[in-house]
């Protein structure tokens, strides 16, 4: 069985899903919350399998499909994917666990137990065309999602949402196909395999192309300025569930496909890239903030803090080296954990008073003071207070484009430390004062199905801001090996320069562990 | 005097005709039972045509064991021809009609089924198709194709509404200006080269080095006309949406995907050739044909209100989309077309079903048309399997992976990678992400938006066991897809290069 993990991790919420259609309705959402937990224990399971010292692939499956076309199944899991994949399976147990939502609650757990497939299908493929279908795929539960359960835009929000997305990727798809032309040009065969793929060098001048064309697919999932317009619709629009699945998990497959292909695929032309897109990535934190800022809507501000957090993460990606990327991709997974929460709240008091405008609120600390605090130690997450998650990814991600410049470097912090306005000066609106509100006054503290959804998070989010240990280390381990390779296929004397060699160093003893 | 013709019988190989006479005959015979006794029901019919189409498969696949052992076929004064694509599209044919002609069991009746001769038609019709696609000789494929047509242009008005007689006349009289294009370009190739063949055409043309340039540009001229008819290539598309719009929906699903598939073997015979010669002109003329069929037929499609006439629009971009592979020319874009039009059929063929169980027999006040988009709203509401049916075949008709035709579009794509077509490749990509606007907004319609009462008790009216099973199969094609794509490639590959594509 282990060595089928992760194909029954991916199909197992499909197959639960279609079972789900014969459940009654009264209990499909303790149908639910089961099966979403045994997939929250499969991925468990997976991580206590999981070798730490190992940095190469794990559980690696293997099956021709089209092996005309050299389209295989092959998936496998290293130390970036693994722990985005138990955000994945975690989060969509939170999400049915806490799901207040009372229209037609079957269609909504069967669509959610799809979508995780789709998701752990993304995480876990390593075949491009694989990876791609379920990346196409994960767009249709979300999309009914929204176009379903949504607000009275709905319908504009989700049309837009997977046009923009579908758009983005059919050009990556392009890129692929080339990919895999120029794979057969030099082998004689065709392939889709990515590891297959790391092998090929490419020249420059190709490598730019490919580069822009799966840049465009990525950057509006990601989704980076300017392709951000259709965020703030999805999740004004969205109903909470969707909302925090969209900014935990679905976000994050453009910066986890970022470096799972852009970075050792495209070394020269990453390097080539790297200060437009930090250009990009400053103007994301900065630019984000400041509508942030302006945002009346609690849940727009979040959205928005949400776009300038993933500003931070590309620019970690694209330090190249291995403090940026091993923080990027924590900082993926404490975003995920603090933005999921931070959509969570906002839904309960959304669920009470129908309305997510700031505004409408004030001095609710008085009213809600559970509420209140769990607020106030995601927001001090969210702003990178030190010794809660978000501030070990930030500070790494720092760290990382710090040795590649330190004006750049320079900007981004400043802006991240200004970006904390957005979010105290909306907290204070809401929760400090007076209650103004008649509404507000007699409004119900957060209740017993609720916690069940926020406390794991809080617990997630102060554990691994103290003792981040437990996942840096497999994700150092993996990365390494990803800039180790991404060094030795540079060409260009420049990104030569800038990726660093790892193989006469202290990073090779983790390496060295791999028989 | 002239001396006395002797051929012997065994030179005429007469069993390369097997497939189509096996058509006639069951349409003869057909005939002659409605003679004999009068008001069988149409399921007698039905059945009976089943029977003599799977006669017709088993010699079809009967000839690609022969071709697969010993190469081409050829007979009746190397009329016919039997390689590697005439077996492939008599298969994507046969096959087709054979998950066709069950949507006669509708449970309401109509008025065309209660007529035998709409069934000896309909076997005519596939004989012809099978003549057109079997023959390199010009006026052979001259005849199938107008054989075929004249009785789709009769099955058509046999639906016998006023739209229907429309959607006929209008049929007939465009197909008669195409047959007579088809004929000039036929005639212009036979005077400066002195055959009708099309393989003697080129070596001729070859030979003497295209020396006749101007009239080969005016043959080709007519010939893609009268092709590009067929195909409904923008601009001769005109008549496709009200033609299908008038005919019943079985039909017009009918229509979109065999009729093309005899219209690219054609294609493919006639234009590569020219293509690999070096026709410049052809080749930019078949690239902005390629492009701006795909695109403009994408952007009228937008603005449809009714969904027949949105698949109408649809398949014309898709027969665009397909096209691209005669442009491009390899044997990879070649097998590709077989594929994806394999693929196609089957997801076409299940949509257009879906539009055909909900036909309903008037219209109800202020209903515009036989399938606006508002009869399907809410539909996940009140039938939840019906409109993940309808998604699903949109979904992939939109090619969104893992469904059908997803497959068949990236190794389209691939093909032109290959092929050296960027541009186009790009192209392709974009036209399917407009595309994927229109069949979304039947996906809307259906999953979020609330239920119009009147329409639904004309949901599933017309279901009956049959007709359900063809859904299940169209289903099953779509879904499973991605397991066949690797045997159906295989196949494909090997007779698409063995005849020499």
């Amino acid at each position: 069985m282990q060595e089928h993990i992760l194909s029954i991790l991916i199909f197992f919420p499909a197959l639960a899903a279609m079972f789900g259609f014969v459940v009654h309705k009264d209990s499909v959402r303790a149908y639910g919350i089961t099966v979403a937990a045994i997939e929250f224990f499969l991925s468990l399971w997976l991580w206590n399998l999981y070798d730490p010292m190992t940095s190469g692939m794990q559980f690696m499956e293997m099956a021709p499909l089209v092996s005309a076309f050299g389209i295989s199944y092959l998936v496998g899991v290293d130390g970036i994917s693994l722990f985005i994949i138990i955000l994945s399976t975690f989060f969509t147990l939170i999400g049915i666990a806490s799901l207040t939502e009372k229209r037609r609650v079957k269609d909504l757990i069967i669509t959610l137990l799809f979508l995780e497939m789709t998701m752990i299908g993304v995480f876990a493929a390593l075949d491009a065309i694989v990876f791609y279908v379920f990346w196409e795929l994960s767009l249709i539960p979300m999309l009914y999602i929204i176009g379903a359960w949504g607000g009275p835009l709905r319908i504009y929000a989700s049309i837009k949402f997977f046009l923009y997305t579908f758009t983005g990727s059919l050009v990556m798809l392009v890129g692929m196909l080339f990919m895999a032309y120029f794979y057969y040009q030099a082998t004689g065969q065709w392939s889709f395999s990515l590891l297959e793929w790391y092998r090929l060098i490419l020249p420059v001048n190709i490598q730019m192309w490919l580069f822009a064309a799966f840049f465009l697919g990525f950057a509006i999932k990601v989704p980076m300025f300017p392709f951000h317009t259709w965020l703030p619709y999805a999740h004004g629009q969205a109903p909470t569930i969707g909302s925090v699945i969209l900014a935990a998990i679905l976000l994050k497959m453009g910066t986890y496909a970022f470096i799972r292909f852009s970075l050792p695929l495209f070394p020269d032309a990453s390097v080539a890239f790297m200060f437009p897109i930090a250009i990009i990535a400053i103007i994301m934190i900065v630019y984000a903030a400041m509508v942030a800022y302006a945002q009346e809507d609690i849940k727009q501000v979040v959205a928005y803090s949400s776009i300038s957090h993933m500003g931070v993460i590309i620019l970690g990606i694209f330090s190249m080296n291995v403090e940026g990327i091993t923080g990027s991709v924590f900082l993926m997974i404490a975003h995920g954990v603090v933005s999921g929460a931070l959509f969570l709240l906002v839904g309960v008091i959304y669920d009470r008073r129908h309305t997510k405008l700031m505004s409408e609120f004030g001095g609710l600390a008085s009213v809600m003071p559970r509420y209140a605090t769990i607020f106030g130690i995601m927001m001090m997450a969210s702003v990178g207070l030190p010794l809660t998650i978000n501030f070990v990814g930030e500070f790494l991600s720092l760290l990382g484009f710090y040795k590649q410049s330190h004006s750049y470097t320079l900007v981004a912090g400043t802006a991240i430390i200004v970006g904390a306005i957005y979010m105290l000066s909306a907290y204070k609106k809401a929760f400090f004062g007076t209650v103004t509100n008649e509404k507000n006054k007699n409004l119900k503290d957060v209740n017993r199905t609720e916690l069940l959804g926020l406390v794991p998070l809080v617990v997630v989010a102060i554990w691994l801001g103290v003792y981040p240990k437990p996942l840096l280390e497999p994700i150092n381990n993996s990365v390494e090996a990803i800039v180790q390779l991404m060094h030795d296929k540079a060409q260009t004397l420049e990104a030569k320069q800038r990726i660093p060699d790892l193989s006469n160093s202290a990073g090779l003893n983790s390496t060295q562990e791999a028989h | 005097m002239l001396a006395p013709i002797s051929i012997s019988l065994a030179s005429l190989n007469i069993t390369t005709m097997a497939p189509m006479l096996i058509a006639i005959v069951g349409a003869l015979a057909i005939l002659c039972i409605d003679l004999m006794k009068e008001g069988l029901h149409k399921s007698f019919y039905v059945m009976v045509s089943l029977l003599f189409l799977l006669l017709d498969l088993g010699a079809v696949v009967d000839f690609g064991n022969v071709f697969l052992k010993s190469g081409s076929v050829l007979g009746m004064f190397d009329m016919m021809l039997i390689d590697g694509l005439s077996i492939l599209s008599q298969i994507i044919i046969v096959a087709g009609s054979m998950l066709f002609i069950p949507l006669a069991l509708t449970s309401k009746r109509f008025h065309e089924y209660n007529y035998p001769e709409y069934f000896a038609l309909f076997l005519f019709m596939i004989a012809g198709f099978q003549f057109m696609v079997a023959s390199d000789n010009l006026i052979l494929i001259f005849v199938g194709l107008e054989t075929a047509s004249l009785a789709l242009y009769t099955l058509i008005a046999l639906h016998n509404r006023s739209k229907s007689f429309e959607a006929a006349v209008k049929y007939f009289t465009m197909g008669a200006l195409a047959a007579g294009f088809f004929a000039f370009g036929s005639m212009i190739f036979y005077a400066i080269t002195g055959s009708v063949e099309i393989n003697q055409i080129a070596l001729a043309l070859a030979k003497d080095e295209y020396v006749n340039i101007g009239f080969v540009l005016v043959a080709v001229v007519f010939l893609l006309g009268a092709i590009g008819f067929k195909l409904s290539m923008v601009p001769f598309h005109t008549w496709t949406p009200d033609v299908y719009e008038g005919s019943s929906a079985a039909l017009a699903g009918y229509m979109s995907i065999v009729p093309k598939i005899a219209g690219f073997v054609v294609a493919m015979r006639l234009f590569e050739f020219l293509v690999h010669s070096g026709v410049v002109w052809l080749q930019v003329v078949l690239y902005v044909s390629v492009v701006v069929t795909m695109t403009a037929s994408n952007i009228w499609a937008l603005v449809q209100n009714d969904v027949k006439r949105m698949l109408a629009y649809s398949s014309i971009s898709h027969a665009g989309f397909v096209m691209a592979a005669i442009l491009i020319g390899t044997t990879q874009a070649n097998t590709a077309l077989f594929l994806y039009w394999a693929l196609f059929s089957f997801t076409n063929l299940g949509a257009f079903s879906m539009l055909w169980v909900s036909r309903q027999k008037n219209l109800i006040p202020g209903q515009s048309s036989d399938h606006p988009y508002e009869k399907f709203a809410g539909l996940v509401k009140t039938m939840p399997m019906a409109a993940i049916m309808i998604g699903l075949f949109m979904l992939s008709l939109a090619g969104i992976p893992p469904f059908g035709l997803f497959w068949g579009k990236i190794y389209m794509i691939g093909a032109a990678v290959s092929g050296g077509y960027t541009v186009l490749a790009i192209i392709m990509a974009l036209n399917s992400a407009i595309a994927a606007y229109y069949y979304l907004k039947l996906i809307v319609f259906m999953f979020m938006k609330e239920p119009i009462a009147e329409y639904q008790k004309y949901y599933l009216m017309n279901a009956s066991l049959s007709l359900k099973t063809i859904i299940g199969i169209a289903a099953i094609g779509t879904i499973f897809a991605v397991f066949a794509v690797n045997p159906l490639l295989k196949v494909i590959t090997l007779f698409v290069y063995n005849s020499g594509y």
